[in-house]
């Protein structure tokens, strides 16, 4: 396939230890484009190139990844929209929230809109590319999965319903060049007013009974879980019930 | 106001002695006085509609001394509560809040956000709800919407993410509001609210779990640090960020746009949802449940009735137990707990094992021989009668709803 695709990766933490590690999601996005792009994938971080946790995405079988060099705390949307429009991209895939600071998952909308290209969120399969539109299949909650046709060039996010990827291996990850290019630096204003803290555990929410009275409360709290007066169908036939129940199917948007 | 019948015996004591001085005054209805032509006159009906008594039975009193109701009204049926009105005549600001509204109708997420604007909005702002499309629900009042803003058109149907946020700006160039809110999920609202901070050129705050003194603290990163900064415009929060709004009701007035809103020009087509194998989707995140229990007799007709429904499979601990399902399958407190928008029990007890695994079900049906078992006081919806012949009934309803479907298709 000719189609140019590259991919953007950052340093990920590890949930419990907090040790760096590649990032979930963006091997993910690795992952995605070493299928469709093979070795011609290019892979893209802004950061520091020192950072050990880079090899990690070098490892899954790629011999170079750039790196644009940018201090930490330093806002990389700039750089990233001016690379990829030189690098005349056709689809670029990233994570959809990083592991490390602000984690608000706004990068790849600030990107489209900075290239003007479209974006689609949860991108889990690319059936097929042509004619300047792909189609591809997008996740939806609850495991469903709606077919889209968007235009080129594209920015697309994945996140755990694309494919897992594959195993970091040690050989390929020491080979493994990390080409630093040197850029412009924008600082982020953001810390300048706002301060990361470590999470403190969310309240856990009481389930408060207002009721006037004792025997109220009372009976609240011995109530049995009911849905509260549900419609029961008694001395029907099994064809009416199949069909009260189809048609409550129906307007539940289940029945397809 | 509670439905305790109480008793006065002061006044039965009085209706009771008819030489008491309040005993007239307290006879509540006439049931018999003197007509125009010296006749007298008698209101059967007065007489045999009869009064409530003390025990919430009926009673007839031809004797005249109808007990303990003279003080009419006292125990009125209302026993609905009227919760005050939160009116907003001429809002100084407004609240916006998009909610997901998933399968038509404000989930608890969106009924949380709208609690976090109606904390925003305080006496003089008015929370303002857009809503896109057609909807189902009826409660806008009570989950604390001031003003109901439904924005229709084909332009909003399917995934048109683009066409959403230009309905936004538009919202946001009439009303200006002060904040958006947006909910943090994966069901649009996240999605939606990144693209409309893009759009507008601000920058949001995200995952906000906490909005308190003009701070709004938000996880980051993978979710070990919390960012604590000054209240943005733009908020995605996530569930249970604030309580709902419980005690107060809301006029729910319905606004329009002054302007229509521009068309964009759409680069994303939607080529509609794909049909996944219900089985390949993990039983916590389905959409839609048939669970089958120690009822079904036929296994073979349950199989086959869960392939024409499309839903994923689930079971009862004792059908598990009895070997009719694999053990990933049993839904409750030692399987799963399902997160379904509709549950179908068939022939299930409803024990409360199996309860407590489906209180995060929308909707649940039950099919049931027992009508007086446990689930049809959970379920929706119940029909009473044998699993065989309903599922097989059910089978054929559902080809018939696929091939009338296409009928009309073609
Ligand atoms: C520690 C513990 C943990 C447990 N955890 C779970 C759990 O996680 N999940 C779980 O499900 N259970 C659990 N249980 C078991 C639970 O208490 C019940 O025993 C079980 O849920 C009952 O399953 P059932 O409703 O299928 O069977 P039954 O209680 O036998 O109910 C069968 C129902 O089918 C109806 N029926 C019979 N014939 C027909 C017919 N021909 N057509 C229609 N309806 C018919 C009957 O009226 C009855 O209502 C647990 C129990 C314990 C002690």
């Amino acid at each position: 396939m000719s189609t140019k695709v590259i991919s953007l990766v950052s340093i990920g933490a590890h949930p419990s230890s907090g040790r760096t590690r590649r990032a979930e999601q963006d091997a993910r996005a690795v992952e995605l484009g070493l299928q469709l792009a093979g070795e011609h994938l290019q892979v893209v971080h802004a950061g520091d190139h020192r950072e050990e946790a880079l090899r990690a995405y070098l490892g899954m079988g790629l011999d170079h990844l750039d790196v644009l060099e940018q201090p930490a705390g330093a806002d990389v949307l700039g750089v990233l929209g001016d690379y990829l429009r030189d690098a005349g991209a056709q689809l670029v895939l990233t994570g959809s929230q990083a592991e490390t600071g602000e984690g608000s998952g706004m990068l790849p909308f600030l990107l489209a809109e900075q290239l003007g290209w479209p974006l689609i969120v949860g991108l889990a399969e690319v059936e097929s590319i042509d004619n300047g539109t792909a189609q591809v299949l997008q996740a939806l909650p609850r495991g469903q999965r709606r077919r889209l046709k968007v235009r080129l060039p594209l920015l697309a996010t994945v996140d755990n319903a694309a494919p897992t990827p594959r195993q970091s291996a040690f050989g390929p990850a020491r080979r493994g060049v990390l080409a630093a290019q040197d850029v412009a630096v924008v600082d982020d204003e953001l810390l300048a007013d706002a301060q990361l803290q470590p999470a403190r555990p969310r309240p856990k929410r009481l389930k408060v009974i207002k009721a006037k009275s004792g025997a109220d409360r009372m009976k609240a709290a011995t109530a049995k879980a009911s849905g509260g007066g549900g419609k029961v169908m008694k001395d029907v036939t099994a064809q009416e019930g199949a069909d009260a129940i189809v048609k409550l199917l129906v307007e539940e948007g289940v029945l397809r | 106001m509670s439905d305790l019948i109480r008793r006065d015996p002061r006044v039965e004591w009085i209706a009771r002695n008819r030489l008491h001085p309040l005993h007239a005054a307290m006879q509540t209805q006439q049931t018999s006085w003197m007509g125009p032509n010296g006749l007298m006159r008698k209101n059967t009906h007065a007489i045999a509609a009869g009064f409530m008594g003390p025990n919430g039975i009926k009673r007839i009193d031809r004797s005249g001394a109808q007990q303990g109701t003279a003080a009419g009204g006292r125990r009125s049926a209302a026993a609905e509560v009227q919760l005050p009105l939160h009116q907003v005549v001429d809002p100084a600001f407004y609240i916006a809040v998009v909610p997901d509204m998933v399968g038509g109708r404000l989930g608890a997420h969106d009924k949380d956000l709208l609690g976090l604007a109606h904390s925003l909005a305080g006496k003089d702002g008015a929370v303002l709800a857009i809503v896109f499309g057609e909807h189902k629900e009826s409660a806008f009042d009570t989950a604390g919407v001031d003003r109901l803003l439904v924005i229709e058109g084909d332009a909003y149907k399917g995934y048109a993410p683009e066409q959403l946020v230009q309905g936004l700006r538009a919202v946001d160039n009439q009303f200006a509001p002060r904040h958006w809110l947006l909910p943090d999920s994966r069901a649009g609202g996240g999605e939606l609210g990144r693209r409309l901070a893009a759009a507008m050129g601000e920058r949001p705050a995200t995952r906000v779990w906490q909005v308190k003194d003009e701070e709004c603290i938000g996880r980051a990163g993978a979710g070990q640090q919390d960012l604590h900064r000054p209240l943005a415009r733009l908020i995605l929060a996530s569930s249970e960020c604030a309580d709902p709004v419980s005690d107060t009701r809301h006029e729910a007035l319905p606004v329009e746009l002054s302007a229509p809103v521009a068309r964009s020009l759409s680069r994303i087509e939607d080529l509609g949802s794909v049909a996944v194998d219900p089985a390949a989707i993990a039983m916590a995140e389905a959409e839609f449940i048939v669970s089958g229990g120690n009822g079904i007799k036929d296994w073979d007709l349950y199989h086959k009735a869960t392939a024409a429904l499309g839903a994923t499979e689930g079971a009862s601990r004792v059908a598990v137990d009895d070997g009719h399902m694999p053990r990933n399958r049993q839904v409750g407190a030692t399987g799963t707990w399902v997160t379904a928008r509709v549950y179908m029990a068939v022939g299930i007890s409803g024990a409360i094992q199996h309860l407590q695994g489906i209180g995060a079900c929308d909707k649940v049906i039950a099919v049931n021989m027992d009508p007086g078992c446990d689930m049809i006081k959970r379920a929706d919806l119940s029909i009473i009668g044998d699993s065989t012949a309903i599922l097989q009934a059910l089978i054929e309803a559902v080809e018939n709803f696929r091939s009338g479907g296409q009928r009309d298709a073609a």
